[in-house]
């Protein structure tokens, strides 16, 4: 726990790459914590089964702000297939399931994976997967 | 200050955390053993169903559940047991007086005043009753530092307002409300006052009769006592007008198929198995409190917080919520970091060794009134020592660092 709050989580959480507005988006669904009042817009553009291009707004803590940034970096670009299985291997990873070449395959999200030992903060770290997820289920 | 005695022998939990800062009493306190113990020699010595069976057994396991309720009476300075209700909590106080004498007394086009400010258990009690009974939810609303004023109350009361809702000290302002004042002018105007006492009674002395109340809920868990057992008070003659709110074992006098009469009180508002454990654990509880004095635990945890108070405020980018006077706090500090968000500054406390609470801590109104999503609050209790709020003050100043903001 101690390297948590990491450079790549503060860095994405100070200075987002996808927290914006997307003009041409295809499809967008609200994630929210009650509980905790994290809550997130996402917006992607889906061509041909592949994630062309994606953002976020809203407002929550570094943990749900930074791993939606992180994530949409990851799916950019990958078909709709291939970001429902990252969606699977974050979830592994969040419960602590996930091997090293796993976690890897995560990149910086693999940066979150201490947050297996946090119970507290798991559905922070999930939001932006979970709408994710959402809406690739939706879109199918 | 803290040479004196360290409090926090009496607490196992800090045998096993001997380095945690628990900041977070407002939620809930830790047990003495002396609680600990009157429960667990209860159970091994006392335990049988209270108040039902005749043998020997019962009618000790009846005298120790009974003799909570005195205790309790004694506490508070109520004038007769019977107007002792053991609940589960202060939520469920409330609840009781809300169903119970709320849909008896509350008609259509009548007025229940709340102020912005109350913990959402003596809160949404009142705007479900107001809903079911097309009766209108008011609100008082405070100053910026979280002050309610007699002129702000009279000016809210209507001849149509039955009951006005407030807690006497505020879970996030920590604010001590002139209760006794709005007792008399609410009298003055046929209102009951329903006063929630969760913050206050563990803190400060409170008398029920001099504050003149109808009725008070507090819990025993956020004082010292185990979770699960809770208190209402009820002026006598309310109560007894009240109908039951629930229904079961122990509460009746006579049952037939057609009907049934009710036990008196107390027992009319305690259906079923009670908490017997729990109300010996409060009235262990009450008793280490009242050995220790509220003199001492004022002194204690009003040096505590001017302690923590100083430093936050000589801390940039830290700003507390309600008055600027320590004095004001009652040992409550709910206080927002700039940039930060609030889940972020307790996971770093966290890690830290310090225990405290972030969120809407259950007053999402008053949050939306002040403008502000969440915050984090950091809690004493008399057993607190400099240690902690040391342990409290170093991660403070760190935490805008670890997020990434060079200053």
């Amino acid at each position: 726990m101690s390297n948590f709050y990491n450079e790549i989580l503060t860095d994405h959480n100070l200075h987002p790459v996808h927290k914006k507005e997307l003009t041409c988006c295809t499809c967008t669904r609200d994630g929210v914590n009650p509980s905790c009042g994290d809550e997130i817009t996402l917006n992607l553009m889906i061509e041909n089964g592949v994630i062309a291009d994606g953002s976020f707004t809203g407002s929550g803590c570094a943990v749900s702000q930074a791993s939606s940034d992180i994530m949409l970096d990851l799916v950019i670009g990958k078909s709709t297939d291939e970001a429902q299985r990252l969606h699977g291997l974050f979830m592994k990873m969040i419960r602590g399931e996930a091997d090293e070449t796993e976690i890897g395959e995560l990149e910086e999200a693999g940066a979150l994976s201490d947050i297996s030992h946090m119970p507290a903060r798991v559905k922070c770290a999930m939001l932006g997967w979970k709408t994710l997820a959402a809406m690739l289920e939706n879109n199918s | 200050m803290m040479s004196e005695r360290n409090y926090k022998a009496d607490f196992p939990v800090f045998e096993t955390y001997p380095d945690l800062a628990y900041l977070d009493n407002s939620a809930t306190t830790q047990k003495p053993r002396s609680v600990l113990e009157a429960v667990s020699r209860y159970y091994r010595e006392e335990n049988a169903n209270p108040l039902r069976g005749l043998y020997e057994l019962a009618v000790k396991a009846t005298d120790a559940y009974e003799n909570a309720r005195i205790a309790v009476r004694d506490f508070i300075g109520a004038a007769s047991e019977r107007e002792i209700i053991f609940t589960r909590n202060a939520s469920e106080s409330l609840n009781l007086i809300a169903y119970s004498y709320g849909r008896a007394n509350i008609h259509e086009g009548d007025e229940i005043l709340v102020t912005i400010s109350e913990h959402h258990s003596n809160f949404l009690p009142w705007q479900i009753l107001a809903k079911e009974k097309s009766a209108r939810l008011k609100f008082l609303k405070c100053s910026e530092t979280g002050e309610y004023t007699p002129e702000a109350l009279q000016k809210a009361l209507s001849p149509r307002t039955k009951i006005f809702a407030i807690a006497q000290i505020s879970n996030v302002f920590g604010r001590l409300n002139p209760i006794k004042e709005f007792a008399e002018i609410c009298h003055k105007n046929g209102t009951l006052i329903v006063c929630d006492g969760a913050q206050s009674v563990p803190h400060i002395p409170v008398n029920v009769r001099e504050l003149d109340v109808d009725f008070l809920a507090f819990s025993g868990h956020k004082m010292l006592a185990p979770m699960g057992i809770g208190v209402l008070y009820g002026r006598e003659e309310l109560l007894e007008k009240m109908p039951p709110f629930l229904y079961g074992g122990e509460m009746i006098e006579y049952v037939t198929l057609c009907g049934a009469t009710f036990a008196e009180l107390p027992h009319k508002f305690e259906a079923g198995t009670v908490n017997a454990g729990g109300a010996v654990g409060l009235h262990a509880a009450i008793d280490y409190i009242s050995t220790l004095g509220f003199d001492e635990i004022e002194r204690r945890e009003n040096a505590l917080t001017v302690k923590l108070f100083g430093e936050m405020q000589n801390t940039p980018h830290v700003h507390i919520i309600g008055s600027d006077d320590p004095a004001d706090h009652h040992g409550i500090v709910t206080f927002t970091i700039d940039d930060v968000h609030p889940h972020d500054v307790a996971a770093i406390f966290d890690e830290a060794g310090v225990a405290v609470r972030a969120g809407h801590h259950c007053a999402q109104p008053l949050h939306k009134y002040l403008n502000l999503q969440s915050t984090v609050r950091a809690s004493v209790a008399f057993y607190n020592d400099e240690r902690d709020i040391e342990r409290f003050t170093d991660c403070l100043k760190t935490i805008r660092k670890r997020m990434g903001y060079n200053e």
